[in-house]
This record gives C-alpha cells, structure tokens and sequence, in this order.
C-alpha cells in the first residue's frame, strides 16, 4: 500500500526558468490499495514527473511524507529502492550494453539473476529476445520501452512507478502496453503509471486529475464521470469548422469544443435540443444532430480545469 | 500536373542497406489542404517527412513539393515550407521576439516585414505582454501555438507539423487545432502527423502508413465506411493489425 501525506515540494526550474512543484496550495494526500493501478493524469508541467521522482526517493519533499508498505520514502530510501521498479519517462539505460547486458546488469545490481525471475518479464521479455544481442540504444522506440520495463522488474518490485511510459507511442503500441500491465496487476503488482492521454484513464482503477501541481478530483474513472454536473451534448452538422464559432455564438451555450468527429458542448439548464436546433437552423444549418452523451474522462478535465 | 497540387509524389522510396524504410508511396496533397500523416511507429513516417522537406535524398521515385523538384531543388523546398514538430520548435533561450526577429531572417524576410508581422503576430496571439520573456518560461500549449505561428511566419506554402500536441492540455489541443484551420482558410497546406486518432478526425484527407506503405488514404469519413469503424481509432487499428514488421 502506498500512503502519501500533505506532501509539498517547490523549486527552481532550470528548465522553465521559474518555480515550480507540487502541492503548492494543499500538500497532495492519497493512497493507492494493494493491487490497484493509480494513474496520475494531466498535461506536461502538471507535476507528474516531480512527485514520481519524490516517490522513488529520488528527491527530497520540502514537507510531508510517502511510505509505501510502511517504508518512509525519505528516511529508509535504500529499502525504498529494493521494493520498487522505477521507469522514467526519459530512456535511460546504457545505450552501449546490448539488450540482454542491460537485463543482466540490472539483475545483478539487486542481487538476483535473469533466469530466477524470467517468469515475471517473459510476457514482455519474449518480444525483444531475439534482438537481445542489439545494443540498446540501436532498438527501437517501442522496444526500448519493452526493454526498459523488463529491467524495472526484474527485482520483482512490490511497487511499479512509471513515468509517462506510453507518450509518443502509437495507439496500437499503447493499447499493448496497457494490456502487459493488466497482466503485471494480477501478480499483484502496485503500479503507479502517469499519462497525457486522457483515453487511457478507464485502463486504471483509480486515476488523480492533475493541473498546476494540484491533484484536481481522486476517484475511479466511473466516479469521475458521475461527479460531472454539466449538460453535455454532442452536435454535428454538414460544416464542422464554421459550426463551431456559430454555437460559440449562442448565448446558451456554456463551452464548445472539437470532439473527433462531433463537438461536444455544456449548455444552460433548461436550455432544449429543440431550441439549439432552431438556432443552428436560422444560422443555414440543414444537417444538424444533436444527442446528450454521458462524459468522457477529457471533458471531466476540461470542465474541472476551465478558468 | 494540376498547379494545385501542393506536394505530388510517386514511387517514393528510402533504403538503409537491405531494411526499406519508406516503400514506393505515392500520394497528392492539394491548397489549403489539412492532410493527415499517421501510423505506427516505425511505419515510416519520419523518413517520409524528411525526404518531402528535402533533407534526405530519395532512394527512388520522384515528385514536387510546393512546385520545387524533390530530387534536385530541394534547398528551394527548404525555403518556401514551415515545419515544427514537439521536438524542436523554438530556441528556448531567446526571448519570444528575439525567436520570431530569428526565424523571419532564416526565412529570408527583410526587417520591415518582421517588424510588422511581429506586431501583428503578438496581437493575434494575444501575447504582446509576452514578447520579452524567455521562451523556457512558457507553458507548453503558448510554446506550441507560438512554434506554430513561427513557422507559418513567411506564409509559406506549406507547413509540416510532426506530433505538434503531444502532451499539451485537452482545452489547448484544440485551441491549436483552431489555429490550424485558420491557416488552412487562408491556403496554406496543412501536413500533419499526431497519435491522437480524434485528431485524425479534423484532417480533409488522411493517409495511413504501415510498413513503409501507404495501406489507406481517403476522408475519414470514407475511410469509417470502408473499413467499417464508427472512428478513425478502429481504422488505424485495423490497419496496423496487418504490420509485420519486427520493429
């Protein structure tokens, strides 16, 4: 169990040449059960990367305080190490080792070997074998990841953190992906996973919104949805591009945003499909449907994060 | 050859040694155009990219882009296209109007013209108040929209974005989105790659890659039909199911 109290940490950032963190308004709080998948959710800048790397004893909190099946991330972060499998977001194994050095490497350094825990990896493992004499940094974006993930478990970690595993990576890749870790959860695996991708939600059980470094709703991704409050509609029409200024321009009409093929729009309460068809009608539309929908995880954030 | 055809190319190949990396693509994309490039990774798409930009020589094939012979004229290509992708956009060191002063004297305009299309840039942007701050200091979704209108900069006739909304916030993809098709309404060709599938939704034409092929290339609402999906998301996996290609 992971058990994450009023944690706060602010910094310099070299990078944006500003300060930035987590927690800067409310420390964040949270738990994360025995065999669950957390994800943490929310554009670049949001924080992720900052409060996973706190997570992987990485670096210092400011204030507050993480344990993960009762070890403090701070005060006993060499047994934080051995219980964990940390995957950042940027590659970083040795590009000059090849595939299988890597492994090994990684085997060693927490004195156990490839073969006493190949049951683990070998879902994922398998797939890269054949290139395991490949130097890593020859391998591809997807089985770099592959490899990558092999490494983080090769320990049998208690806990999986991963940053931002599934960015850059084709939908097909990422569906993948996601299947594996299903597999890793029902070893019993904790795995921490962090996201920009808001379609990715409904693969964990309970997924944090996050913005700013703030933690904006906590639940499952069905509670999420449920939490919503709008009235959501999807509108389509024979012209997309002009239709989406014109309901703009309807005084009712709360938000409007491109949803793939439809817009999804917040209107007023009391406000009547037949009222919105008029307008569109009197705009010159012909073509107009209109449908209330239940929310999907991205309009959750988009109505939690309007300004 | 039609004079609107903003790129046209046909039998476009790229081999390193034995593996074939882009595979006799041909394709048209035409004025004003929003054309959409996807795939999975290690489909192609970038090879593909670079030989259209003129920076790495076709194996075999032939075609223009923005009227200039890819082959021998590809220096011309280079100036007369805009091109950002999530990598490398802007230099993050420079102030904003220090980058739009440096990419408008790359793109060969002279100081009048930066000088007013400066102005006008920062207007539109809504980001006159911005224009001494470093460009590190940016959240990502201005970076983007700022990288973007550098890059159109010289109303060029082409612009190629390479997963220009990678990681950026749900409300900001689409104001970038919106920017798009404001660069289309006014001619310019719109040549996009992006993992988002409902991005694919928003392109006139999308062409899919698998395995250094193109394996589709239509509307998407064609290409729904065709392949039978209710969105672009089931296409594309319809379509990459059929790679063999070990990565």
């Amino acid at each position: 169990m992971i058990t994450v109290d009023n944690l706060r940490k602010n910094y310099f950032s070299d990078k944006s040449g500003k300060f930035a963190g987590i927690g800067k308004e409310n420390g964040l709080s949270f738990e994360v059960n025995d065999g669950e998948v957390f994800g943490v959710i929310g554009p670049d800048g949001a924080g992720k990367t900052t409060l996973f790397r706190i997570l992987a004893s990485l670096l210092l909190p400011d204030s507050g305080s993480a344990t993960m099946n009762g070890i403090d991330v701070v005060k006993n972060y060499k047994q934080i190490r051995r219980i964990i499998g940390y995957m950042p977001g940027r590659f970083s194994l040795y590009q000059d080792l090849s595939v299988e050095e890597n492994l090994r490497f990684f085997a060693t350094v927490f004195n156990t070997t490839i073969e006493e825990n190949y049951d683990l990896i070998k879902d994922i493992y398998q797939q890269i074998e054949p290139f395991k004499t490949r130097r890593a940094g020859a391998l591809s974006g997807g089985m770099k990841q592959k490899l990558a993930l092999s490494c983080a478990l090769i320990h049998k970690p208690d806990v999986l953190i991963l940053d931002e595993p599934t960015t850059g990576v084709d939908p097909v890749s990422r569906k993948e992906f996601w299947d594996m870790l299903k597999r890793l959860k029902e070893q019993g695996i904790i795995i921490l996973v962090s996201t920009a991708y808001m379609d990715e939600a409904s693969r964990c059980d309970r997924i944090a919104l996050m913005r700013d470094g703030q933690f904006i709703a906590t639940d499952t991704p069905q509670g999420i949805i449920d939490a919503y409050a709008e009235t959501l509609w999807a509108v389509q029409t024979e012209n997309m591009s002009t239709s989406l200024n014109d309901l703009r321009s309807c005084s009712e009409v709360l938000s409007c945003f491109a949803f793939g093929d439809k817009h999804h729009i917040t209107v007023e309460h009391g406000f009547t499909k037949e009222e919105l068809s008029g307008f569109l009608k009197e705009k010159g539309y012909r073509n107009v449907k209109i449908e209330a929908i239940s929310p999907s995880v991205e309009d959750c954030f988009m109505a939690l994060t309007k300004d | 050859m039609s004079n609107n055809d903003v790129i046209k190319v046909s039998g476009l190949t790229k081999k390193f040694g034995h593996f074939t990396a882009v595979d006799h693509i041909s394709f048209d994309v035409k004025e004003g155009e929003i054309f959409g490039f996807l795939g999975a990774n290690g489909a192609g798409k970038t090879t593909a990219i670079q030989m259209l930009c003129g920076i790495s020589k076709p194996t075999a094939g032939k075609g223009t882009v923005a009227g200039y012979d890819i082959l021998r004229e590809n220096e011309k290509i280079k100036r007369n296209i805009g091109y950002m992708s999530q990598k490398f956009s802007l230099y993050e060191d420079l102030r904003v109007w220090e980058n739009i002063r440096l990419f408008g004297g790359i793109y060969g305009l002279n100081d009048k013209q930066i000088a007013d299309k400066t102005e006008e840039l920062l207007t539109r942007l809504k980001f006159e108040d911005q224009r001494n701050a470093m460009v590190r200091s940016l959240p990502l979704g201005w970076k983007q929209k700022l990288a973007f209108s550098v890059a159109i900069f010289h109303t060029p006739k082409i612009v190629f974005l390479d997963e220009p909304t990678g990681g950026v916030d749900p409300a900001m993809r689409r104001q970038f989105w919106e920017m798009i098709y404001e660069a289309a309404d006014q001619g310019i060709t719109v040549f996009v790659t992006t993992h988002y599938m409902d991005e694919a939704e928003y392109c006139n034409r999308v062409s899919i890659m698998v395995d250094g092929r193109i394996d589709a290339l239509d509307s998407p609402s064609a290409l729904k039909q065709q392949y039978d999906a209710v969105n672009m998301d089931q296409v594309f996996r319809k379509l990459a199911r059929k790679s063999t290609r070990a990565e």
